[in-house]
């Protein structure tokens, strides 16, 4: 037989439509509270397109690159200065524009990497975090002159309609995260991916086959930013609904980071696990402490020990399964999968040896 | 030999002129010289250290020579580099194994097909038909050469996990997946036993004859360099010592020399 290539085999397309099913009905119609969309979803989705973009430059292209927060925030003010300056190019344009611009970045910052590796790159990407973020507190053009520091975000209106409830704005995070999702997967399954990965694992060798170095990192630059931007404008428009500089800080980058690797390099799934991972740990630590402990310790400790598990955690990762949470979970359906193989083995038995 | 081959040896495809290189003060080559016909099969040999692999380095581009240049059918190109030889035709495979680890055989061996690919990560990103179109030609190639390496029952397997000999073949194939006219083989057979070995030849040989493609191998047992090429080149210290058709060379009493040893 001959084997036929297709994009989604009849798993993906059952994955996505199990996703598509609990996050557009599901989802919805039994989580009522505000809390859950502006504190959870909302920036779970959006961080998660954030990590997407560092897995593009770092799981898949090999590129150590610690700057995601610092193209974030240049999506982020651009798309409040295209809202406030080119209004007619509506939300979905400025968005598209905003992820451009920060590719323009990505591609500038990118390009150290030609020429330094490793711990190196990283030392030299962290000049967009500080460049992007000094350019915008130093320049008052990029803050519309605001005195105050914090600008407040201006409305989502798409095709007339605004989108202003927190459920309308989880709706906007999703679809846009499930768009470019989708998109990310194309590349990574196809050539696009191949040529990164091939760079990632031999780069000498790439070259000998006809990867260009030179495009290749700076492409996985440029589309990781665009990524990063996409997801810092919907960062500052869906959950901060506030855009100041500060938000967009090196800890972000970090946390960014170990969304990364926590999630699993080389994996888009892994994205989502590590920005949950990420987002719901504190959430659960702080039950934890109100509801086992009953407020006897203190918020600050609970915020160490947090930091303390994180710090653990990554190193226990980087020893034991580099491929993170994704390939545990990849593990664990196959455990499952031939648990339940042999049980039908049994019971077969079972049928034949009664009969 | 009494069969007919379908691609008959033509002229040099393949002139290294007057090469040197250096690292600092070791002289790795020193004003080499030689040439490689179309459709033949040609060897590098020599003792360990000869520049054999400085040699493959320099005609690929992985090394810039310090004096010498390199001409690919008969024009003389600048500013060599790895890209630049895959571009006019020129594949290789390394001797420490440069494979993709991580990723799985078909994978490693589509990226050989990188230069059949002409779509853009854009086109890529939204699935277009001719996308689809193009990947299945690169799919189907790419089964082509697994079933002709007879290794269909690992191509979904990470090559990392796969032992020395079978990851020799997968480099073989990405080489071939190219369509590349020359293909250079650094060490193919190193570390491989003889049932290995004789398969190896018999791949080499087969997509000589078959497609035309001209080989040039360094390869350190003898008995297979005398039978697979065309023609020898023996470097020792980074210079040539003997050129010619495997009979020629083993009767070269400096060739002898280097091999043997010989008293001063």
């Amino acid at each position: 037989m001959k084997p036929v290539f297709m994009t989604y085999t009849k798993k993906d397309l059952i994955n996505l439509a199990v996703c598509m099913f609990l996050s557009v009905l599901i989802i919805p119609t039994f989580i009522k509270t505000e809390y859950w969309y502006t504190s959870i979803l909302i920036p779970w989705l959006c961080l998660a397109l954030a990590t997407i973009g560092q897995q593009i430059v770092m799981g898949y292209t090999g590129q150590l690159a610690l700057g995601a927060a610092g193209f974030m925030a240049a999506g982020a003010f651009a798309m409040f200065n295209l809202i406030l300056r080119v209004p007619d190019l509506g939300f979905v344009g400025s968005l598209i524009v905003s992820g451009l611009i920060a590719a323009a970045f990505g591609i500038l910052f990118g390009l150290p990497s030609l020429k330094v590796r490793g711990i190196y790159l990283m030392v030299a990407t962290l000049a967009s975090q500080f460049f992007i973020i000094w350019m915008i507190d130093k320049f008052g053009w990029f803050k519309n002159y605001d005195s105050s520091g914090i600008i407040t975000a201006q409305d989502i209106v798409i095709l007339g309609k605004p989108f202003t409830t927190p459920l309308a704005m989880y709706f906007v995070c999703l679809a846009v995260t499930t768009v470019l999702t989708l998109l990310a997967m194309n590349m990574a399954r196809g050539s696009t991916g191949r040529n990164w990965m091939a760079v990632r694992d031999m780069d000498i060798a790439a070259e000998s086959m006809g990867v260009s170095l030179l495009r290749t990192k700076v492409q996985a630059f440029a589309i990781s930013a665009f990524y990063c931007g996409v997801a810092g404008a919907l960062f500052a428009f869906c959950y901060l609904k506030s855009l100041e500089p500060v938000a967009f800080d090196i800890k972000l980058s970090f946390k960014i980071l170990f969304m990364c690797i926590l999630g699993g390099l080389g994996t888009i799934n892994g994205a989502f696990i590590g920005a949950a991972f990420i987002l719901l740990f504190p959430v659960l630590l702080n039950a934890i402490g109100n509801n086992v402990f009953h407020g006897a310790i203190d918020a600050t400790i609970i915020s160490s020990i947090e930091q303390v598990i994180f710090g653990g955690l990554m190193i226990i990762f980087m020893i034991y399964e580099p491929l993170g949470m994704a390939k545990l979970w990849e593990n664990l359906k196959q455990i499952i999968k031939s648990k339940l193989s042999s049980s039908n083995i049994r019971s077969l038995k079972s049928v034949k040896e009664k009969n | 030999m009494a069969y007919e081959r379908k691609f008959k040896i033509g002229k040099p495809i393949l002139e290294v002129n007057n090469i040197s290189l250096s690292f600092g003060g070791v002289k790795a080559i020193t004003d080499t010289s030689f040439n490689v016909l179309e459709h033949e099969v040609r060897a590098i040999i020599g003792p360990n250290g000869a520049g054999k692999s400085s040699m493959l380095n320099c005609i690929n581009g992985i090394y810039k020579p310090q004096k010498g240049t390199v001409s690919f059918r008969g024009q003389v190109i600048p500013n060599i580099t790895p890209n630049i030889m895959a571009q006019m035709g020129l594949s290789r495979t390394f001797q420490n194994l440069a494979l993709f680890k991580r990723m799985s055989v078909l994978d490693n061996i589509l990226v050989g097909r990188k230069l059949h690919t002409k779509t853009n990560f854009l086109e890529v990103a939204l699935q277009l038909p001719k996308v689809k179109k193009e990947e299945k030609l690169n799919r189907d190639r790419s089964e082509e050469i697994i079933s002709f390496l007879e290794i269909e029952d690992i191509k979904d397997t990470p090559v990392g996990k796969l032992p020395y000999g079978l990851q020799k073949k997968v480099e073989l194939g990405r080489a071939l997946a190219t369509d590349s006219t020359i293909i250079l083989l650094d060490e193919p057979m190193a570390g491989m036993n003889v049932e290995e070995k004789r398969d190896m030849c018999r791949f080499i040989l087969k997509v000589n004859d078959e497609l035309g493609t001209t080989m040039v191998l360094i390869e350190h047992d003898m008995g297979v360099v005398m039978d697979i090429s065309d023609r020898v080149v023996v470097l020792d210290y980074g210079k040539v010592i003997g050129d010619g058709t495997p009979d020629e060379v083993r009767s070269n009493q400096k060739v002898i020399d280097a091999y043997l040893g010989v008293e001063h």
